[in-house]
Parts: structure tokens; sequence; C-alpha cells
């Protein structure tokens, strides 16, 4: 038998941004169980190439293989049902639902009650904080309370490949700390995770490899623990001293 | 005291048709930010339609109660108007999703307009009589025999409105479909990344309102006695004027908002008449004195001018209020 594909595998992929060609043709490959994060300063072109990935995004050339299968342009909702989920840029909670609706909706594609019921008793146990305001709109919750909702939503779909779009942005360091926590829990489960960030550090030192992206092409890639010790990245990235 | 209890009456029954009506507008308004004016034409397909499976029914004297012929004719028309709601969504306005907002506006003006016509042709332009099976009762609410009466009809229409906005709030509040629903008119592109078959959660938007729209058209044709394919452009505007008033994109809105106009309406055309009775002014005008001596009933406006009274609120709300008595609180949106 062949070896199985990559869960996930960008092959040239273009995706232009009003009017501009923001993503100039990558090539990234997620492998099953693996935690791969893209990093990158602002306006590079990470989170771009996610909504190339999940339909928001026209892609104008190259393939987006999902196992396997090429699913270049196809809505969200096809890919969700395939197993995929993600967690948008800015968290995309939705803010007049309440925390338990904004759950349900994670679980939209699932019909299993008692297995919802038991996914969002498990988010409560990890979140504690959403239970308590279960019943509140999550437009009433803090940013980082939002973060929280926005990775246990993900997750109520029991993902094969979570998707994350700059999940510490605009966090205190002890909420940060906290996703990140969440981030190796739950790839540790086998969610296989393809991280996006701009905090170069932490996203290199819990991820298996990496990627660099700089005004839309894949400038570096490798193992996260040598991209770290990269003298390149340290002085760009790190805030280290070359 | 007793024109009043009357006129609170009419309204209230006015008001719950308004209601239903006004549910479809702020559903689809609420969901895609569109005024489907089209709606009170999909209302007078369904009044149409019943009436057609009405008249069909009773002339082959088919063995039913009254009530259950006209129930047979709601149950067609439901899915007759369930049919052109889903049309009109999946040809004319979904194409037209990504454009200029004023794009699908006009399409809904133009929408409407075809289904005049369309039911011109099938229905004559003639007014059609309803067949009034259903024997109007009329129920005495107070003690003076030519008080004011309540009918089986306006009870009908008041309890069948209640249950359907019940109903409809449920499946809202309550059910995965509903929460879909708001979770779609909140952020399009986020519900996707949940798994939401958007355009399918916008195309059963549009089939529940045009259900709802298909019983008050039968309720419409059956109080008022009489069926028009004019019939759905002022009852359009109307219901569309009480989802304003009670803040279009709103629910609970919608439900006061058609209640408050009808009984806005019925109080109007009630009192008009005798507000604007210019015999009050006699005193000061001989010749007015001379004419009030033979008619005390020299009025500027009488009860004709009822349908004044929904776009007079209209205004007052676009000037004063324009986000509606409980429109949307902007600190909700996240």
């Amino acid at each position: 038998m062949a070896e199985a594909p990559p869960l996930l595998a960008l092959e040239g992929l273009k995706v232009s941004y009003g009017g501009i060609q923001a993503v100039k043709g990558i090539d990234l490959v997620v492998g099953r169980g693996e935690l791969v994060c893209l990093i990158g300063a602002n306006g590079a072109g990470k989170s771009t190439t996610l909504k190339g990935v999940t339909g928001l995004q026209p892609v104008s050339g190259g393939t987006v293989r999902y196992d396997g299968e090429d699913v270049t342009g196809r809505p969200a909702f096809e890919l969700v049902r395939r197993g995929l989920a993600m967690v948008p840029e800015g968290r995309g909670v939705f803010g007049a639902l309440s925390i338990e609706e904004n759950l349900a909706m994670g679980a939209y594609i699932r019909s299993d009650k008692a297995g919802i019921r038991e996914d969002v008793e498990r988010a409560f146990a990890l979140f504690p904080r959403l239970k308590e305001r279960r019943r509140q709109t999550a437009g009433t919750l803090s940013g980082g309370e939002q973060q929280m909702l926005a990775m246990a939503r993900a997750l109520m779909s029991r993902p094969r490949l979570l998707l994350l779009d700059e999940p510490s942005m605009g966090l205190a360091p002890l909420m940060v700390q906290k996703v990140f926590e969440t981030v190796i829990a739950v790839s540790r489960e086998g969610v296989t995770i393809l991280l996006i960030e701009q905090n170069a550090k932490l996203a290199l030192e819990v991820s298996h490899r990496g990627y660099v992206m700089e005004s839309g092409t894949i400038t570096l890639a490798g193992e996260a623990k040598a991209l770290l010790h990269d003298p390149k990245i340290r002085a760009a990235y790190l805030g280290v001293g070359a | 005291m007793d024109i009043f209890l009357q006129q609170i009456v009419n309204g209230l029954t006015l008001g719950c048709v308004y209601a239903v009506v006004a549910l479809g507008y702020t559903m689809v308004y609420g969901i895609i930010q569109l005024i489907n004016f089209a709606h009170g034409e999909v209302v007078m397909i369904g009044a149409m339609t019943a009436y057609s499976v009405i008249v069909a029914l009773t002339g082959a004297q088919v063995p039913l109660p009254p009530v259950a012929i006209v129930l047979v004719g709601a149950l067609v028309a439901m899915p007759v108007c369930m049919g052109v709601g889903y049309a009109l969504e999946r040809t004319a306005y979904r194409p037209l999703r990504g454009a200029p907002r004023l794009a699908p506006l006009i399409t809904a003006i133009g929408l409407s307009i075809i289904l005049q016509h369309l039911a011109m042709i099938v229905w004559t332009r003639n007014p059609l009589s309803y067949p009034q099976i259903i024997r109007q009762v009329p129920i005495h609410l107070t003690g003076n025999p030519d008080g004011a009466t309540i009918t089986n009809v306006q009870i009908a229409i008041i309890v069948a409105s209640v249950m359907m906005m019940g109903a409809l709030l449920a499946l809202v509040y309550r059910t995965k479909l509903g929460i879909a629903m708001r979770a779609v008119a909140q952020n399009p592109s986020i519900a996707g990344l949940m798994g939401i078959d958007i355009n399918r959660v916008i195309a059963l938007t549009f089939v529940i309102g045009a259900a709802l729209g298909a019983v008050a058209g039968v309720m419409v044709g059956s109080y008022y006695g009489i069926a028009h394919y004019q019939m759905g452009a002022l009852l359009g505007l109307k219901a569309f004027s009480a989802a304003v008033l009670g803040g279009i994109g709103n629910l609970a809105g919608a439900m006061l908002g058609g209640l408050l106009l009808g009984v806005i309406e019925a109080l109007g055309a009630g009192y008009v008449g005798e507000l604007t009775n210019l015999c009050r002014l006699s005193g000061w005008f001989d010749a007015l004195a001379q004419r009030c001596a033979s008619d005390p009933n020299v009025t500027l406006f009488g009860s004709n001018y009822q349908d004044v009274f929904a776009f007079i609120v209209l205004i007052l709300v676009l000037v004063f209020r324009p986000s509606g008595l409980l429109g949307e609180r902007v600190a909700d949106r996240a």
C-alpha cells in the first residue's frame, strides 16, 4: 500500500487580496499528526494563505490538497465536513449568540448528541471561565475568553486538521501562555495543526516544523528547533542581534 | 367606549396579520440585509391559491366542514408559496448576493411586478370574492347588545397568528437550524467555517417566511372576503412599515410593530372622522354653521384614509427612531 498523502499540501498556491498578489506561489506540507507553524511579519501573506485554503479568498493559481484530494476553491463548509476546522483571525465568535450556542455551532456537522454533550463538558473543563458564562452572549467576553471560546468551538467538530490564525494576537501574556498550552495539548491528542503566528519564538518552540513567509513567498523551512537557532531568523523575528 | 373596544379588536386582528407578514420581511433582512419587496406578492399568491382550492372544493361539494376546506386551502397555499419563495431566492437574489445593495432591491421591485402580472394572468384582473364558507359569528364583549363584538374568524386569526409566531420563535431560538440562521446573519463566512451550508440556510429563511406569508394571505382573504392580484402590494408595504417600526431584522420587533400598526390603523380609521369634524368650528364660521345645521357630519377625512396611518407611522419612525422600537443594539455585534 502506498504511503498516505500528507493531510494538507499547498502546491504553488497563489492568492490575491485586494488586487495585490499576497501569496505568490507557495509550497507547504502538513503531515498527519504534525504541528507546523507558518511565521512571518505582519502583511507577509500568512492569513491570506489560510483564506485561500478555506475558500474565503479565491485562489488565483496552484492547488490545495486535503487528504490527497484536490479541494482548491471548495467552499469552507465542505472542508469542515471532511474534518478541517479553523480558528479565524480576530477569533470570529458569534457575539450575539450565547457561549453554549457558539459551541453548538462548532458541532454543527455532528449529530451524536451524547458525544456533543460530552465534548461541551470537556471544553468547559478545559476553560472553566466559559462554563461560568455559558448562557451569556459571547460579545460580553474579554478578548482572551473569546479566543478560548473560538478554540473550544473549533474543537467541537472533532477536527483532523486545525488551522489557527494568530491565536495570540492582542492577548495578555498569561492568556497567550494558556492558548499555547492548549495548542500543545490538542496536538498531543493527535490533531494535526497548522499554526499561523507573528510570535515566532513561541510558535517555533511548540512546533515540529516551521515555514517562514516574507512578502508572499516562503523563504525558509525546516525543523522548528533548527529555525529557532538560525541566525537569520533570530535577527529578523526573535529580536536577537545577529 | 364601545367604538374604542371594537377598534382595538379589529386592530389586533389586522395587526396579527401584519405581524406574520412582517416576520417574512424581517427574517430575510436579518440574514442578508435585503428588503424582499416581492414578499407581499407571495402573500397574495397564498390568498389566490387557497381561493382556487376553496372554490374547487365547495364547487365539487366535497363533504368537508367549512373550516376543514379553508384549512386544506391553506395547506395547499403553503407549499406553493414556499416554492415561489425558494425560486425567488435561488434564481434572482442569490446571483446578486455580492452585488451593490441597490441591485437586489430593484430586482425585488421587479419581481413584485412580475408576480402580480403572473397572478393577473392566472386569476384575472377582477377582484375575486372569497367564498364566505365560514359563517362569521359575532360574540359580544360587553353587556350592550349594540356594543363591541369579536367574531369567530377574528379569534381564529389571532390564535393561528400567535401559534405561528410562537413556533417561529421556538425554531429560531431553540433549534440547531435557528442558531445557524442567527449565526449566518451575524457572520456568513465564519458560519461557513462551522460547516454550515450558508446558501441552504438562506434559502430556508425565504421558504419559512413564505410559508408564514401563505397563511397570512388565507387569513386576509377570509377576513375581508376578497382577493385581488394587487392585494399584496399595499399589504406588503404596510407589513414592511410594521417591520421597520419594530426594528427591521428583529423578530420580536416585527411582531410588536405589526400589532401596534394594526391597532393604530384601526383607531385612526375609527376616530379620524370625529376628529376632523369641521362642525366643531361652526361657532367661528357662519357658513359652516349653516351647513352643519342640515348635516352635523361635515368631516375633512373619513375612515377611507385608514391606509395613511401606516405610512405616517413609517415616516415618524424613520425620522425619530430609524432603528425602530426594538432595533438592534450595536453593542451586541462582536
